[in-house]
């Protein structure tokens, strides 16, 4: 897929300096690149509401291209990164973003959080060319030249999790709640499809709340009416604290009463608080509790860099795999060309991810594993269940459309 | 200018000066890109122009602007999104040919009051008359009730809110909270590579003094004299025979309609309308801008909205954690320093040393005094 970049390569003309490649070589698009460094952008919003959720990301980034310096860096060259505030406002992420390609031309942007946030940056990063690396778990339907997608896309995020919990609980009935975006939307669009024709069973309520909103109980009293096996959930965000304190002050015990959410991590754990949701089950690919050597040098770096305290959910871990994938690439490609990095990504491996092993699909997605775990009263997730295999992601699902 | 209806001598410098900043000074020392950024600041001025008449002489305050400068954004949305959705650019989708958010919200046919926003000359009459109409409804409601003040500024924050929660729960049809994104062309002329960026510009500056023309001659008209009248002493207006609640519409409709051509400007400049345009907070910040630049000045409000969004850019680019406080910090300054805004300090300390340097200098035989305004220049940079 590289080949592009291999004559440049062997044409170069004395490797003098170590085997450092020419910077005429490897950049030939005018990118950030010199001689001992390479700039790339960290586009988040560190202000407004979203800053509670994207914090980790930023400092998950931070942790990866300190340690990538610290190994040698890329092709050579140090990483040197520009941060900028999308402040939670769309319009702002795509500002920043126009800025980082066209002012800084940085060689590659680890950034974006919610889904209206990318739909923003999306068109460009398109027309500017530039390499997005987006760590969200998110709803799919959308596949870029300029974009890999660290998290997972919503049928590899889902479809185990449901199987697993029709299996394990024998459950029939689901009552679905989410907030009113697009990703709760196709991710329930989804799971419905999937509940009434593979796994044969029912949808019995399902509702939306808006963004920030506070107030469950009326949904909450459906729930006590409809007595579903399973409340699947995907409220973000800040709602989250009311759902779970709510759902627990109205009698039902998640102990007794099964809930699997797909949109709460560690982070928000944070702010619900461990006694609130314990006994909930989470569908996604990492739990900070992962039992493998990956993690366990994972965890106590990202701690020591910023505190003992912090806790590292789903997404973190995926904003930690960009800019690694994005150095394994770029070494790959022998390139920093962002033409020759979109075309060698396929393939690409990250034996080093907390999360176990993950390979970049055709479809710029991951292959990764999908994990069930239960919220402890520590705000930790136990590891319940995971797929023997990597699961195929496939952002335009054949059937769940 | 020998019409001294419009203008006063010092009111047409400083529009010229304005001029040569926008038209020559600007495009000349920026890059498209900060550019473009100009072109997205000025959207506002459009609503900031809007305030200084309905706020600053009609005593109207409105904290819901935003509405307008969404209902016309949304209007020139709609149009650019079904051109960007071609059959062909949306083969991907289970139901091509309609806007991908549609799509993705399992809809499959283009609802009913998309259909005439396939013309532009629909469009550009819905820009100025939906928002205008709605105003209209509004205005005659409240101001007929003799509901003015807090109470008018409080119901108009309510309607922000009530659209907003409008616009995005209804994503099917509105693109819900992630908005109208990847506008693509105008009549089959692409919006957005450099070149589009600058005829754009510059095509939002020559609306920009249009309008601004328009407020030139409300104030300078009896119906200024009587919208600040109404203001220091509505129950003389009255009895004196006057409709008050007729001026006070008046007012508010054109606030209304100079919001929503900022707000068409917006769609085409960035190429994007989302609902966080709409609501209560960017409706405070736009009064904001005017309250920066001052109310009661025209060209004030102009530059008040410049100076505020290069201050917004500037310290989020440089402290991108910190930014918010130095803002705020900004605008409480400017407040407790300057109640007036910029064109209060520019009335109280710059005018009068460039009055008196002209008519020192127009006693001496040759005097170049304009030289010496101009390099005086720009207030407020």
């Amino acid at each position: 897929m590289g080949m592009a970049a291999l004559p440049a390569i062997s044409m170069l003309p004395r490797q003098s300096f170590a085997d450092v490649p020419a910077t005429a070589a490897v950049n030939t698009t005018g990118l950030a690149v010199t001689d001992t460094e390479v700039t790339v952008g960290i586009l988040h919003s560190a202000t407004g509401t979203m800053a509670i959720s994207e914090t980790g990301s930023i400092e998950a980034e931070k942790l990866a291209i300190e340690q990538i310096n610290a190994a040698g860096g890329v092709l050579g060259r140090k990483i040197k990164f520009i941060q900028e505030d999308g402040a939670s406002d769309w319009p702002t992420f795509a500002e920043k973003a126009k800025k980082l390609l066209v002012n800084d031309k940085v060689a590659a942007i680890m950034g974006c959080w919610t889904s209206a946030s990318r739909k923003a940056v999306l068109p460009v990063v398109e027309q500017y060319n530039g390499m997005l690396y987006y760590p969200t778990f998110y709803e799919g339907l959308e596949q870029s030249k300029n974009v890999i997608y660290t998290g997972q896309e919503a049928t590899q995020q889902i479809l185990a999790g449901l199987n697993w919990i029709a299996k394990e609980k024998g459950a029939k009935t689901f009552f679905f709640i989410g907030s009113d975006y697009i990703w709760p939307r196709t991710s329930n669009k989804i799971a419905r499809k999937h509940v009434e024709n593979v796994l044969k069973g029912k949808v019995v309520g399902e509702e939306y709340y808006p963004l920030g909103n506070t107030q469950f109980n009326s949904v909450i009293n459906k729930i006590k009416l409809t007595k579903p096996d399973v409340i699947f959930t995907d409220v973000v965000g800040g709602s989250n604290v009311a759902f779970y304190k709510q759902l627990k002050a109205a009698g039902i015990d998640l102990a007794k009463q099964p809930l699997l959410t797909i949109s709460v991590t560690e982070d928000e754990i944070d702010g619900i608080g461990g006694e609130n949701i314990a006994g909930a089950y989470a569908c996604m690919k990492y739990f900070q509790s992962l039992d493998n050597a990956n993690n366990k040098a994972f965890v106590p770096a990202f701690k020591k860099m910023w505190g003992e305290k912090t806790v590292i959910g789903d997404v973190t871990q995926a904003a930690y795999l960009g800019p690694w994938l994005w150095k394994l690439t770029v070494e790959k490609a022998g390139s920093f060309d962002v033409d020759k990095i979109a075309a060698a990504s396929p393939g690409v491996e990250f034996k080093g991810a907390p999360e176990g092993y993950v390979r970049i699909h055709e479809n710029h997605h991951l292959w990764s594993k999908t994990r069930v775990g239960r919220a402890k009263l520590d705000g930790q997730f136990e590891l319940i269940y995971e797929t023997a295999d990597l699961v195929e992601p496939d952002p335009f699902p054949k059937g769940y459309q | 200018m020998t019409d001294n209806r419009f203008f006063n001598r010092s009111e047409l410098i400083g529009i010229l000066m304005l001029a040569v900043l926008l038209v020559v000074v600007l495009p000349l020392t920026l890059d498209v890109f900060r550019l473009n950024l100009v072109a997205k600041y000025l959207t506002y001025a459009f609503v900031a122009l809007g305030l200084v008449i309905c706020w600053g002489y009609g005593g109207i305050l409105s904290l819901g602007q935003g509405v307008f400068f969404g209902l016309g954004g949304y209007c020139m949305a709609m149009f650019l999104k079904l051109e960007a959705s071609s059959v062909e650019n949306t083969k991907i989708q289970s139901t091509p040919g309609i806007p991908d958010f549609m799509d993705w919200n399992q809809i499959t046919a283009l609802p009913f009051f998309w259909k005439p926003f396939n013309s532009l000359t629909f469009t550009i009459a819905a820009i100025i008359l939906v928002p205008g109409i709605f105003a209209l409804i509004i205005g005659t409601a409240m101001f007929k009730r003799r509901v003015g003040g807090t109470y008018f500024a409080i119901i108009t924050q309510a309607v922000a809110a009530i659209l907003t929660i409008l616009i995005v729960g209804q994503q099917g049809y509105t693109g819900g909270i992630n908005g109208m994104t990847d506008l693509r062309t105008l009549k089959g002329w692409d919006i957005r590579p450099d070149h589009a960026k600058i005829v754009l510009y510059f095509f939002e500056v020559g609306c920009l003094f249009v309008c601004i023309m328009i407020a030139q001659f409300v104030r300078h008209s009896k119906l200024g004299r009587i919208l600040v009248a109404m203001r220091e002493k509505e129950d003389r207006v009255r009895f004196s025979g006057y409709s008050v609640a007729n001026f006070k519409i008046f007012a508010f409709c054109i606030a209304a309609v100079f919001a929503a051509i900022g707000g068409a400007m917006f769609a085409l400049n960035v190429g994007f309308m989302s609902p966080s345009f709409v609501g209560i907070v960017p409706s405070i910040e736009m009064v904001i801008y005017t309250a920066v630049g001052g109310r009661l000045s025209i060209l004030g409000a102009i530059y008040g909205t410049l100076l505020v969004n290069f201050a917004k850019t500037g310290l989020s680019e440089s402290f991108p954690e910190l930014w918010l406080f130095g803002l705020g910090g900004l605008f409480i300054a400017v407040v407790l320093a300057f109640p007036n805004g910029l064109a209060g300090i520019w009335g109280d300390y710059v005018q009068p040393r460039i009055d008196r340097l002209i008519s020192s200098r127009k006693s001496k035989p040759d005097g170049g005094w304009t030289d010496s305004s101009v390099a005086d220049g720009a207030p407020a940079e």
